[in-house]
């Protein structure tokens, strides 16, 4: 039997608090297929025990259950840029998707980083993920003023 | 990666029809409305056509209608009805130039730029390309207010 479709009206975003790590882990894992409890520990550490303005860890919940979140912080930036807004993870759980989810993750994050200064939100996606490539582009963001470049380390 | 006028006119199409997709037009009308070659659009509809995008329909009233799911349709399911792809890229012209490193070096170069093209032309939905011409005519249409003369 399938799962009754969360309305919009009873998503919550709220912050994220540290039982939340469990849900975290394993709506990450779903996505990229690795279980990283340790990144998330630290992460859960910087972003949710030491919170600062700059820094956002946002939870949606629907029917009680955690269904997606997103992370970010405002980044002074390099090479002349002014401070910006950075995303550098977001997941919903796979049957909640094309619910607006993400799009009230993203545009609360981004009330955040407008309240603490920053005039524009960037992120970073693998060239190959379409998934996360049109969400971000159905969003309005296009690509921007800086190009990623990397080597290989012998 | 250069468009043919085939992918463009393919574009416009789609796009014209998936902005109200209860609405029929005719190639003439599409045509009209982007001052292009009515003949050469009607060969793009075909194509169009057999790959499910658009529905003909005949009869009194009859035209094109959009058949396919915006959100889900990129600008690269587009184009590829009309552009060769990846291994149909033509080589290098010089087989004796495409061996030496300069040449492999040069391929390098393009088939980064080709893959940037095709990561941004698979990303843009007709529906996300749909809402920033909403927003651009908005924001045209301001402006015109705004300087009336």
């Amino acid at each position: 039997m399938s799962r009754p479709v969360p309305h919009r009206p009873l998503l919550t975003i709220r912050d994220a608090v540290a039982a939340d790590i469990d849900a975290v882990v394993r709506l990450d894992r779903i996505d990229t297929g690795l279980a990283k409890p340790a990144y998330w520990g630290d992460i859960f550490a910087r972003y949710v025990q030491a919170p600062r303005p700059e820094r956002a860890f946002l939870i949606a919940e629907g029917c009680g259950e955690i269904i997606g979140f997103i992370v970010g912080e405002i980044r002074a930036w390099e090479f002349g840029s002014p401070p910006s807004g950075w995303v550098f993870a977001i997941h919903v759980a796979p049957d909640r998707r094309e619910l607006g989810v993400g799009t009230r993750l993203l545009d609360d994050i981004c009330a955040r980083f407008r309240a603490a200064g920053a005039n524009t939100v960037r992120t970073m996606v693998l060239r190959r993920d379409t998934l996360n490539l049109s969400f971000f582009r159905s969003q309005g963001l296009t690509a921007g003023p800086y190009i990623e470049l990397e080597r290989g380390l012998e | 990666m250069r468009l043919q006028k085939s992918s463009l006119y393919g574009l416009y199409a789609v796009l014209e029809l998936a902005a109200c997709p209860e609405r029929r037009l005719s190639t003439a009308e599409i045509a009209e409305t982007y001052g292009i070659s009515t003949h050469h659009l009607a060969k793009v509809m075909r194509t169009l056509v057999r790959a499910g995008l658009v529905l003909s329909v005949l009869g009194p009233g009859g035209g094109y209608r959009f058949a396919g799911n915006a959100a889900r349709v990129t600008l690269m399911d587009v184009i590829r009805l009309f552009e060769p792809m990846g291994s149909e890229i033509e080589p290098f012209d010089d087989e004796t130039a495409a061996a030496t490193g300069v040449g492999q070096a040069l391929r390098g170069v393009r088939d980064e730029i080709d893959e940037l093209a095709q990561a941004t032309l698979s990303s843009i939905t007709l529906k996300s390309l749909l809402k920033i011409a909403r927003r651009q005519a908005q924001s045209v249409t301001g402006a015109t207010a705004a300087n009336p003369a």
